[in-house]
């Protein structure tokens, strides 16, 4: 166990930097005129322009520039220095401020997802063909076909505007109330997912042979479900989870921006308008750092649901 | 097992977080009384920096405005009068002597001096400094010493101190119209203690801003998050009818859109596109509408054979019906523009392109082949600016009016077709927007249309043009400078270097709980004006 992990956490470090480095050369091949979209549309003053170009190294293009400026990023990314952004603000401290929400904001939607959907999941799946299961599906048909982009906006006009049951926006400093709705919006899509998988998992593992056996020696339907099926039922479920837990982190720059939540999405939509190559590499690596620990923890988990999985 | 009891820890924060739920406020109705001590809330993007000779856009520039007094502001009739200066003379628009107020103090109990005016401007000018704003001085003698890696001077030769509430200013060229400058964001002073050490900005001086002007910060700038001022009781001009603002940070104007209509923030500054279908119904009389000071052209590459004859340039504009686009396409969120300046700055009059800026397709057409147009046009934009559809009904309308083939290309930014369009590729008609530094109307000539203008990527030459600036910028006073820059800019509608198409317009609207709400040149909420209700 603790050699899988340390050969995991090893893999790691190979995968981050791998990814900074794809990361960092895809910004930078991409990056046309950095200082003249942090201008807008204003012209650039040749001073302006001067005092930029010294300060991020902007004059050192081509392959030997580009190995220039990645090492000369790497070499601070090792003393723990994310840079600075095109506005001057450091990165680090722009991650430090955005990273708290969006976790918050990404652990009320992992909640929702596990609460509601495996739990219809499950009902769903001993219920098969019932009108429950039949309402369920048709449900999350429909929250599966509307895009994020439709829904936030939506949700956020009937229950933030119309009938003013949450906050239409969350802000800089949310309680949870206020995070409660981006939180449902965010996590709607996962959860339609993680129901269709717990039901057909559960579906097909009530069939299963150590089922009948377990209802001829006489348990209750109780401890059949809630103990046999349903751990193995879940190693589908919490693969899925696992990678969603990115995503969630990930993927919420449409929620945030709707909700007006300053965190990563946000900030991550800012770096890539901007063209603000440091900001991106600071908050993709961070997010690469994340997937893999979601990984290594579903890995681990597999052995917790799963006994007769051992890791060497 | 150790690692079952490691899959209960993750499932308790789980359960945790869900217990928790905590309420929302509720919201009282307003019985129109005005409240001097609330504060309120304006919408505002993440500025860029709140160092006034480094902002140059709207935000940050929004924000200073609360923190500090200009030395003028403008009437009625967009012209400068005095608010922290006592005076601003010259007697032959080169040297200007500027005279202080006195009894203004920096938030931090420092008396405003001449030296505070001095430090700030000189700090601003220096180039090693980066600042953005820094070509606001180039008028002032000493600006080219200042410039390069390594600028032979450290100070503006042109500023001089003449008492602790006197200097003057020695500008390279005449300038007729200095005083109109000093109006913006990047004029106003700053206290000994915003430095380290001479010329040095102390580290972290923008977090939180010390100024002389009607508010003062309170907490520091919360990136991303909010800027908070409250009402600076010491300040000796015109008081604030509220207690303090709160600049509120959002990325997306459709999330401060939705929070003005629940009451959740006061002030909006612009109201999306998608929305302003229905501002009119969802707002009632919160809806409101005043010009701003942009302008969007069509430009012309002069320097190109066939668009080189002003008779064609002629044609293709009076073959645009401007009204109809910026009715359907726009929704009236702009207005049609006939003139080269915009309606904010003193001088303007209306429709001074004359017959070549009305719609006649007939004519457009004679006129058209008469003059030997190109059979294919070509319009070029930034596709991430939303300029898609109304170039493409521009297109629609040159096909059906010109018969001519029409086609609109989209670069991906606009520094994209700014560096085609210096590299003199064939881009054909490109749009170019111009927002004013200052409400004057050699702003919208000189940097656009003269020879060595900054933003003359047409190629447009007129001897005559100089000259007309020139001698505007000599001129004794105003009324003469104006004469002046109009005849400059009717020569401008003889050779038509540029269409001009729409002048923007600030859509704004507000809350149930502020009243008397209003923008300002610069398109910033006069926050002198606004009253919050309660």
């Amino acid at each position: 166990m603790f050699r899988f992990v340390l050969r995991r956490l090893l893999q790691m470090v190979l995968a981050f930097f791998g990814t900074t480095l794809i990361v960092y050369a895809l910004m930078f091949a991409g990056q046309g005129d950095p200082i003249q979209a942090l201008a807008g549309e204003r012209p650039v003053t040749p001073a302006q322009r001067a005092y930029l170009t010294e300060k991020f190294h902007l004059d050192r293009t081509g392959v030997g520039g580009f190995f220039y400026r990645y090492f000369d990023y790497l070499r601070n990314l090792l003393q723990g220095d994310l840079g600075q952004s095109l506005t001057g603000r450091s990165i680090g401290d722009i991650l430090a401020a955005a990273w708290p929400v969006t976790v918050k904001l990404a652990v009320i939607a992992m909640a929702v997802t596990i609460l509601f959907g495996v739990t219809a999941g499950v009902l769903a799946g001993i219920r098969r063909a019932s009108l429950f299961d039949n309402a369920t599906l048709v449900l999350t048909l429909l929250v599966l076909g509307i895009p994020t982009i439709v829904l936030a906006p939506l949700a956020q006009y009937l229950l933030g505007v119309r009938w003013p049951l949450f906050p239409p926006t969350a802000g800089a400093d949310p309680d949870l109330y206020a995070l409660l709705l981006p939180g449902i919006v965010l996590g709607s899509l996962s959860l339609a997912t993680a129901l269709r998988l717990t039901r057909t998992s559960v579906a097909e593992n009530l069939r299963a042979d150590y089922v009948r056996t377990a209802r001829s020696k006489g348990l209750v339907r109780r401890r059949i479900i809630g103990v046999h099926v349903l751990r193995n039922s879940l190693i589908p479920v919490i693969t899925f989870l696992g990678v969603e837990l990115g995503n969630l982190m990930s993927g919420a720059i449409i929620t945030e921006g709707v909700f007006n939540i300053p965190g990563v999405g946000f900030n991550l939509f800012r770096g890539i308008r901007t063209e603000d190559g440091p900001l991106v590499v600071g908050i993709v690596s961070v997010l690469v750092v994340v997937y893999l620990v979601a990984n290594l923890v579903v890995d681990v988990l597999y052995a917790v649901l799963d006994p007769r999985i051992r890791y060497e | 097992m150790r690692v079952r009891r490691l899959a209960a820890w993750t499932a308790l924060p789980l359960a945790v977080t869900l217990g928790l739920a905590a309420c929302g406020s509720g919201g009282g109705s307003g019985t129109g009384q005005s409240d001097p001590n609330a504060a309120v809330r304006i919408e505002i993007a993440e500025p860029q920096h709140l160092v006034p000779t480094n902002t140059n856009e709207t935000s940050g520039s929004q924000v200073l405005a609360a923190l500090f007094s200009p030395l003028v502001d403008y009437d009625e009739a967009n012209k400068p009068y005095e608010v922290a200066a006592e005076s601003v003379t010259s007697s032959d628009n080169k040297v200007w002597t500027v005279k202080l107020k006195d009894g203004y103090t920096f938030h931090n109990g420092e008396k405003v001096t001449a030296d505070n005016y001095l430090d700030a401007w000189n700090y601003g000018a220096y180039a090693p400094h980066g600042q953005n704003s820094s070509y606001f001085f180039e008028k002032i003698a000493g600006y080219a010493d200042l410039q390069g890696d390594k600028p032979a001077a450290e100070r503006l030769s042109g500023l001089k101190k003449v008492d602790d509430l006197t200097f003057t200013v020695t500008l390279t060229e005449p300038y007729s119209e200095f005083k109109t400058m000093l109006g913006y964001t990047a004029f106003y002073p700053l206290p000994k203690a915003a430095f380290s050490g001479p010329g040095t900005l102390k580290e972290g001086y923008e977090q939180a801003p010390i100024g002389q002007g009607p508010f003062r910060m309170k907490g520091s700038w919360q990136h991303d998050a909010k800027v908070e001022v409250e009402r600076y009781d010491a300040f000796p001009g015109e008081q604030p009818k509220v207690g303090g603002v709160e600049f509120r940070i959002y990325q997306q104007p459709t999330a401060a859109y939705a929070d003005v209509l629940s009451d959740n923030l006061d002030v909006i500054k612009t109201i999306p596109t998608e929305n302003l279908s229905t501002a009119a119904t969802d707002l009632g009389d919160r809806f409101r509408q005043s010009p701003a000071s942009s302008l969007q052209v069509l430009a012309f590459p002069t320097f190109q054979k066939e668009f080189s004859n002003p008779e064609v340039r002629k044609a293709i504009s009076m073959a645009i019906d401007r009204d109809e686009i910026t009715k359907s396409i726009f929704k009236d969120s702009q207005r049609p523009a006939r003139s080269f300046v915009s309606p904010v700055v003193a001088g303007y009059r209306e429709n001074t392109i004359g017959t070549a800026a009305e719609f006649d397709p007939a004519a457009a057409k004679a006129k058209y082949q008469a003059a030997g147009g190109p059979k294919k046009i070509e319009l070029s934009y930034n596709g991430d600016g939303g300029h898609k559809d109304w170039i493409d009904a521009t297109c629609n309308q040159l096909k059906a009016n010109l018969g001519v083939d029409c086609v609109g290309t989209a670069e991906p930014k606009f520094a994209d077709l700014l560096t085609k369009v210096k590299a003199k590729q064939p881009v054909g008609l490109f749009r170019m927007g111009w927002v004013m530094d200052y409400p004057s109307m050699e702003n919208y000539l000189g940097p656009l249309y003269s020879t060595n203008g900054s933003s003359n990527y047409y190629g447009y030459r007129n001897p005559e043009f100089d000259k007309l600036l020139a001698e505007g910028a000599k001129a004794p006073n105003e009324e003469a400078a104006v004469a002046k820059y109009q005849a400059a800019e009717d020569l401008l509608a003889k050779d038509l270097p540029v269409i001009p198409l729409r002048y923007g317009q600030n859509n704004f609207g507000h809350s149930t709980k502020v009243k008397n709400v209003q923008m300002d040149l610069f398109d910033r909420i006069d926050l002198l004006k606004i009253e919050a209700v309660s």
